[in-house]
């Protein structure tokens, strides 16, 4: 077991030293590529702490669309080929909820403030 | 940036601009390594000329596939501008003798290619609801440029697409399932080659567009020109993507697509809505495995960049995107 401070405290340390220590100190490309460099470490922090209990779920599902086990990098690939192929289509029970489920889930960790991510969330919490 | 670049422009611009004594404020705009954008001002006694260089450096020849080449590209500004499109007058076609590579250099247009000061300042705030008509009226213009005077260029049809997609998204090895949905749909749903091919802009979006108060002053970067659909400028412009938040109007966040085609309409042309939103998905993927390429090239290097690193975390976009598409959820508003 690794000691404290994990590691999504250390990286919100870094993110904070950056954008409140650095950030004011300089403009232009310099500034910009800070700005790139914050959000990669907000990227970071946000799937460590939201991809694996997601993962749990996705390779739940996979086993349950696929009717056998596997790792979730296999399973995927096995996904995307029956889609391919034409062996899953929309019509196959679950699919889409899987595929709704399992990209909401990336969105959440790649772009949060996406305005197609939003209004799906909004429309999931009015439903 | 070396001296012996900006004195090689001096010499240039000194040899066909009459009266030019050189040049000025050269700052390069952006581009990746295999292509440079400078502004730069031509010193004239009469005034300075803002100008624009478009190049890509000696030892840079071997363009990606798609291009069309900086001297098409030339060109097709040339007829564009011609043609009554809005577009910068170009002003020289790179020689061998000019030591500056390959490339063109054009008047510079006063405007905004940001999307997001376009769509939120308040100084472009009478001009937007006018955009999506202009990008209809636009895009019939060069739909009709005649193609007897236009360069060699690639044609390319849904099936030609979708197989570069395929190819292109397999080459990554990672499976992206809604991808292989989207692929799926449209070989499904292929309409076939258009029966009218035209001249097609291929990148008609937010970025690639100078508007200034009163409207659509130029249209850049005519780097994936091709032969085709032209209903695909009508789709591409309508991806998600390039609405930058503003998801209700379709037409690059400016306005509805019936806008669009009714200036599309007005200006001569005739509009298939429903090839129009076939593009409209090919555009949303080809856009994702664009970012999927970004990442592969942050990889191999030696573009190296945490942007490009970045942008492969935006394919996810085209995913969610894709799905609103082809797998809309039943409730909700």
């Amino acid at each position: 077991m690794q000691d404290e401070p994990t590691p999504t405290e250390l990286l919100n340390a870094v993110a904070e030293f950056l954008r409140k220590d650095i950030a004011p100190k300089i403009s232009g490309a310099a500034a910009f590529k800070l700005r790139v460099a914050t959000n990669a470490i907000d990227l970071v922090v946000r799937q460590l702490e939201l991809s694996e209990p997601r993962a749990g779920e996705e390779l739940k599902h996979l086993v349950k669309l696929l009717g056998e086990d596997g790792s979730l990098l296999d399973l995927n690939r096995k996904l995307a080929d029956s889609i391919a192929t034409g062996a899953v289509d929309l019509r196959t029970p679950g699919l889409a909820d899987h595929l709704w489920q399992t990209t909401m889930d990336k969105l959440a960790v790649d772009q949060p403030n996406y305005a197609s991510y939003r209004r799906e969330l909004e429309r999931k919490e009015n439903s | 940036m070396s001296e012996s670049f900006e004195a090689d422009l001096a010499r240039c611009v000194t040899r066909w601009c009459a009266g030019a004594t050189g040049i000025a404020n050269a700052a390069r705009l952006s581009g990746g390594a295999s292509q440079e954008t400078w502004s730069f001002d031509i010193v004239h006694p009469n005034g300075d000329i803002g100008a624009i260089l478009r190049r890509a450096p000696s030892g840079y020849g071997a363009a990606p596939e798609r291009a069309a080449g900086l001297d098409a590209e030339a060109v097709l500004m040339q007829r564009a501008y011609a043609g009554g499109i809005p577009s910068p007058p170009v002003m020289h076609v790179l020689e061998a003798t000019d030591g500056l590579g390959t490339g063109f250099i054009m008047g510079r247009i006063a405007g905004e290619t940001i999307a997001r000061k376009i769509l939120r300042d308040d100084a472009f705030a009478a001009v937007r609801p006018k955009l999506a008509r202009q990008v209809g009226e636009v895009l019939r213009g060069l739909h009709g440029l005649d193609r007897a005077t236009l360069p060699q260029l690639r044609r390319m049809t849904p099936a030609t697409e979708i197989a570069e997609l395929t190819r292109d998204y397999r080459s990554f090895d990672w499976p992206r399932p809604v991808f292989d949905l989207a692929l799926r749909w449209l070989a499904d749903n292929d309409p076939g080659p258009a029966r009218h091919e035209t001249l097609v802009h291929g990148d008609f979006r937010n970025g690639n567009l100078i508007i200034g108060e009163d409207g659509i002053r130029a249209v850049l970067d005519w780097e994936l020109a091709h032969f085709g659909d032209p209903m695909e400028d009508l789709g591409w412009i309508c991806v998600n993507s390039w609405r930058f938040g503003a998801i209700d109007k379709p037409v690059g966040g400016f306005g509805s697509r019936e806008e669009m085609f009714a200036g599309y309409e007005a200006a001569g042309g005739r509009v298939d809505a429903a090839r129009v939103k076939y593009w409209e998905v090919m555009g949303t993927l080809r856009w994702g495995v664009m970012c999927c390429g970004m990442m592969q090239r942050f990889r191999a290097g030696p573009d190296h960049s945490m942007e490009r690193a970045m942008i492969g975390r935006r394919a996810s976009e085209t995913e969610i995107d894709l799905l609103r598409l082809l797998a809309p959820r039943a409730r909700g508003g």
